[in-house]
């Protein structure tokens, strides 16, 4: 009994696949939001993109 | 210190908080009406492609995500706040809130997360406008629709059916900063599609509705009524569908699908509102039901093919003859 409260709540096999699972989905949502800024940057200011001051 | 260290989740420290997730991303997506962000993504694609003047293809299509993502989010939000309803239906009891499999709580954050970062990004990406209308569109399947039409009127998906019909406008001010008659005439379709659609499936699923305490029409009107109503939204239905090809909109392809599926809505609702008792009564109410998405898909395809292929629209083709 002492044992299971120093161990706390052990994930089962089954929730540590779904918990991986969701932790890539939100990483691969985080660099589809990467490229999604990149992509309106580039496409909303064009050529003007490189148009600055030095 | 992390709230979670190699396997261990120290709920002493936090009683709150719930036990482990066995949310799976599946269910993530399921929050997000798939099928019901697919007949989004036609209709605002179909605006999007409408419209006079165009934006750059790669933001029309993050306009058209953004725009996909904002009704995936209202369905998240409808699931939160409609589990108790959801539980005691039989079509929807398995949907990841009621079943137990994602917390409403996470519904709820998955929601307003993703509703406030698809109108930001619409905004970023298109115009305000079109964010505004996104964010309108969200607000008004959300709050009007789902908090308060659907459990007090059985004009519910008449007035709630605003917001599943506005996709086409969003799009269409995405691409023109404006909307116009042309669209409004798309919204229209919509509205007008949607009440004959879920009465046709509230005939069947009535004693679901009536346990959960919905008041939808058969339920509180009665079935006859119901079919009565059914059959009065197709038959103005038909002239509304074909009206794009009058507004410089679609082509004589589009004019031959409109007036043929129209026609055949009305004569299914017919059929619905003619046979009223048993099996072939439900096989009627369930073909309605079918085709309607038929229809509507059939409709926007139709003028999404003509703007790919090129084909000009009815009035140019007849020149001065309209």
């Amino acid at each position: 009994m002492a044992d299971d409260d120093e161990r706390g709540v052990v994930l089962t096999e089954e929730q540590k696949r779904r918990r991986r699972s969701r932790s890539l989905a939100i990483a691969l949502a985080l660099a589809a939001l990467v490229c999604l800024f990149y992509l309106v940057t580039i496409f909303k200011m064009g050529a003007n993109v490189a148009n600055r001051a030095l | 210190m992390s709230l979670i260290q190699e396997d261990r989740l120290e709920r002493a420290a936090i009683p709150a908080l719930p036990g482990p997730s066995l949310a799976g991303v599946e269910d993530y997506l399921a929050l997000l009406k798939p099928r019901v962000m697919s007949l989004v993504v036609v209709t605002a694609l179909t605006g999007i492609v409408a419209a006079p003047h165009g934006i750059h293809p790669v933001l029309a299509a993050i306009s058209l995500l953004c725009i996909a993502i904002g009704a995936g989010a209202s369905g998240a939000l409808n699931m939160w706040w409609d589990a108790d309803i959801d539980a005691v239906m039989a079509r929807t009891a398995n949907r990841p809130v009621p079943s137990g499999r994602v917390t409403p709580g996470e519904a709820l954050g998955f929601g307003a997360t993703l509703s406030a970062g698809s109108v930001l990004m619409l905004g970023l990406t298109a115009n305000w406008l079109a964010a505004g209308l996104l964010a309108f569109t969200i607000f008004f399947y959300v709050v009007i629709y789902t908090m308060w039409l659907k459990r007090w009127t059985p004009q519910n998906i008449v007035i709630g059916g605003l917001a599943g019909a506005m996709p086409p406008m969003v799009g269409w001010a995405a691409a023109t900063g404006s909307v116009s008659l042309a669209s409004a005439v798309l919204v229209a379709i919509i509205f007008m599609w949607t009440p004959p659609h879920f009465w046709a499936l509230a005939l069947v699923k009535s004693d679901d509705y009536r346990r959960a305490g919905v008041p939808m029409l058969p339920c509180v009107a009665g079935p006859d009524e119901t079919r009565r109503q059914i059959l009065l939204y197709a038959i103005a239905l038909a002239p509304l569908g074909v009206a794009p090809a009058f507004i410089g909109l679609g082509g004589p392809a589009y004019l031959a699908v409109s007036v043929g599926v129209g026609l055949v809505f009305v004569q299914r609702a017919w059929v619905v509102w003619r046979v009223r008792e048993g099996d072939a009564a439900r096989r009627a109410a369930m073909g309605l039901f079918g085709f309607s998405l038929l229809h509507l898909f059939a409709l926007f395809f139709t003028l999404l093919a003509e703007k790919a292929l090129g084909v000009a629209a009815l009035p140019d083709l007849l020149g001065g003859w309209m």
